[in-house]
C-alpha cells in the first residue's frame, strides 16, 4: 500500500513539472511571436503587413514560408531564415535595400532567375522585405 | 488579387447565402430541419430532465403513461411528419425542372481534378472549350450537361442549386440560376482520388451583354505573341511539347504544327487558349499570374500532388519566366 503511495506522489511530482515546462514553452513561445513583430529592419516597413501581402502575392507557390498560407511549393528556396542568410538569391547581400530590389525586381537583380517580377509596388516590396527579416 | 481572407461574402461557397431561386428553398429546408430539430431535442431533454426530477420524489402524483406513449410517441410524430412531408412536397414541386428545353446549354465533363466547361458557339455552333470557371448570364436558365471522364465526381455550387453526380458514360444534368451578378465557388462533392479537396471552381454570373462580349472573346484564337518575349514564351510551350495535353487554339492547331504530326485538340489537359483570363489555375488550387504560373510550371507535384502534369527540370529561368508570361498574356 505504501509503494502505491510513494508511486502516486512520484507519477504528480513529473505531471507538475510537465504541466510546468509547457506553461514555459508557450509564454516564451508567445514572447518571441511578439518580439518579431515589434522591430523591424526596413523602415516604413510592417512585418504583419508584409506577411499577408506575401499570402496574397502567393508566393507560397514556389517557396516554403513560415507563417503563410499556401501550397509550399517547391520550385524556389524555402525562406525559413530568409532574415539572418547573408547573401540572398545566391551572392547578392541580403541588405534591406537589395531585398527591397529584388522583391520588386528579380531578374534585374539576378539575370536568369526564374522568379518573374509580378509588379510589387515600392511600398508593399517594403513591407514584404520587412517581413523576410522576422524569418530566422 | 483575392484570398479566402479578403473574398467577397458571394464567393463564399455557402449554402447559408443562397443566390438563386432553388438555392433559396434549399435554404429554407436546412433552417426549418435546423430550428424544428433544435426544438424538439430541447424538448425531449427537458421531459427527460423532469422524469428524472419525478422520480427522486416520493410523494409524485402517478404519470399517465398511456398519454405520454400515444401522444408524444405515435399523434406528435404523425402531426409533425405529415406537415413536413405536405410542406416539402409542395415547396419541392417550386424547384426549376431540370430540363434543357429553353435554357443556355453548357457541358461540363469532370476530371481528375478539374472541370472542362465547353459552350457553343452562337454564330457558328462550334465548341468554346473552356476550364474550371462556368460563366452564366444573370438571371437566366441554365443547363449543365454533366457527365465525367474518369471516375465519379459531383458537381456542387451551393449558393445556387443541389448537387448532382458526374458519372462516366452517362449524361446527367442540373439546371442553374443566379439572381444577382457575383462569383459562387463550387467544388467537388463525390470522393474522386488524392486531389479531391482541390478540384474547385468558381461560376461567375454575368449581364447579359458582358456574357456575350465574354463568349464572343473566348471563341476568338489565342492573342498573338507580339513581344520577343512572348514569343520566346510560345516556343517554349511547343519545343516543351505542352500541346501533348494542352491546346492554344492558333497555336497548336497552325498549320506548320499539324505539318509536324503535333496533336491539334488534346483534351488530356486544360484547354488553356484563353488560360490568362481565368481567375485561378489547377481548378481553384491558386491565383492565376505569372509568379503562380511559373511555380505550377516548375512542379506542380509540389503543388499538388499526384496531378497528371509532369514536373518540369530542364527549363533555364528565363524561358519559364517567358512561358508563364506569355500564358498570363493569353487573356
Amino acid at each position: 500500500m505504501r509503494n502505491l503511495y510513494c508511486h502516486y506522489e512520484r507519477f504528480r511530482r513529473v505531471l507538475r513539472t510537465v504541466a510546468l515546462l509547457s506553461c514555459v514553452t508557450l509564454v516564451s513561445a508567445c514572447h518571441q511571436n511578439d518580439a518579431s513583430t515589434e522591430t523591424s529592419r526596413v523602415p516604413g516597413g510592417d512585418p504583419e503587413r508584409g506577411r499577408l501581402l506575401t499570402q496574397q502575392y502567393q508566393c507560397a507557390a514556389c517557396h516554403f514560408i513560415p507563417n503563410v498560407q499556401g501550397a509550399n511549393g517547391d520550385a524556389g528556396p524555402s525562406l525559413e531564415y530568409m532574415g539572418r542568410l547573408s547573401y540572398i538569391a545566391g551572392g547578392i547581400p541580403n541588405q534591406p535595400e537589395n531585398m527591397i530590389r529584388f522583391l520588386q525586381n528579380p531578374p534585374a537583380v539576378k539575370p536568369g532567375t526564374l522568379m518573374p517580377a509580378l509588379g510589387i509596388s515600392d511600398e508593399e516590396a517594403r513591407h514584404m522585405a520587412a517581413y523576410m527579416y522576422t524569418l530566422r | 488579387m483575392s484570398t479566402a481572407n479578403t473574398a467577397p461574402l458571394s464567393e463564399l461557397q455557402s449554402v447559408l447565402h443562397p443566390a438563386g431561386a432553388d438555392a433559396a428553398i434549399i435554404h429554407q429546408f436546412s433552417w426549418v430541419l435546423f430550428v424544428g430539430g433544435t426544438i424538439i431535442f430541447v424538448a425531449v431533454m427537458a421531459l427527460l430532465a423532469l422524469a428524472m426530477r419525478r422520480g427522486m420524489q416520493k410523494d409524485a402524483r402517478p404519470v399517465r403513461p398511456m398519454l405520454w406513449i400515444f401522444g408524444g410517441g405515435i399523434v406528435f410524430p404523425v402531426v409533425v411528419l405529415t406537415a413536413l412531408l405536405t410542406w416539402s412536397t409542395w415547396r419541392s414541386v417550386e424547384l426549376a425542372p431540370q430540363t434543357s428545353h429553353q435554357a443556355l446549354t453548357i457541358s461540363v465533363t469532370g476530371k481528375m481534378w478539374w472541370w472542362e466547361v465547353r459552350y457553343r458557339d452562337p454564330a457558328n455552333g462550334r465548341e468554346i472549350v473552356s476550364a474550371n470557371e462556368i460563366v452564366i448570364p444573370v438571371g437566366e436558365s441554365v443547363y449543365l450537361g454533366l457527365t465525367a471522364s474518369d471516375v465519379i465526381h459531383s458537381l456542387w455550387v451551393p449558393a445556387l442549386a443541389g448537387k448532382r453526380d458526374m458519372i462516366p458514360g452517362r449524361v446527367t444534368g442540373l439546371n442553374l440560376r443566379a439572381d444577382k451578378p457575383g462569383v459562387y465557388r463550387g467544388q467537388c462533392a463525390e470522393y474522386c482520388g488524392e486531389q479531391h479537396a482541390r478540384m474547385a471552381f468558381h461560376v461567375i454570373a454575368l449581364p447579359r451583354p458582358e456574357f456575350d462580349a465574354w463568349l464572343a472573346r473566348q471563341a476568338a484564337p489565342g492573342l498573338a505573341a507580339d513581344t520577343q518575349l512572348l514569343q520566346r514564351g510560345r516556343a517554349a510551350f511547343l519545343e516543351q511539347r505542352c500541346q501533348a495535353c494542352h491546346t492554344i487554339r492558333g497555336v497548336t492547331d497552325s498549320p506548320e504544327n499539324m505539318q509536324q504530326q503535333i496533336a491539334d485538340t488534346s483534351r488530356l489537359g486544360p484547354d488553356l487558349t484563353h488560360v490568362g483570363s481565368r481567375r485561378t489555375i489547377g481548378a481553384a488550387t491558386l491565383d492565376n499570374h505569372r509568379g503562380t504560373l511559373a511555380g505550377w510550371i516548375a512542379d506542380p507535384q509540389a503543388i499538388k500532388p499526384g496531378v497528371f502534369m509532369p514536373p518540369s527540370n530542364d527549363l533555364d529561368g528565363e524561358t519559364l519566366r517567358a512561358l508563364a508570361t506569355y500564358l498570363e498574356h493569353l487573356k
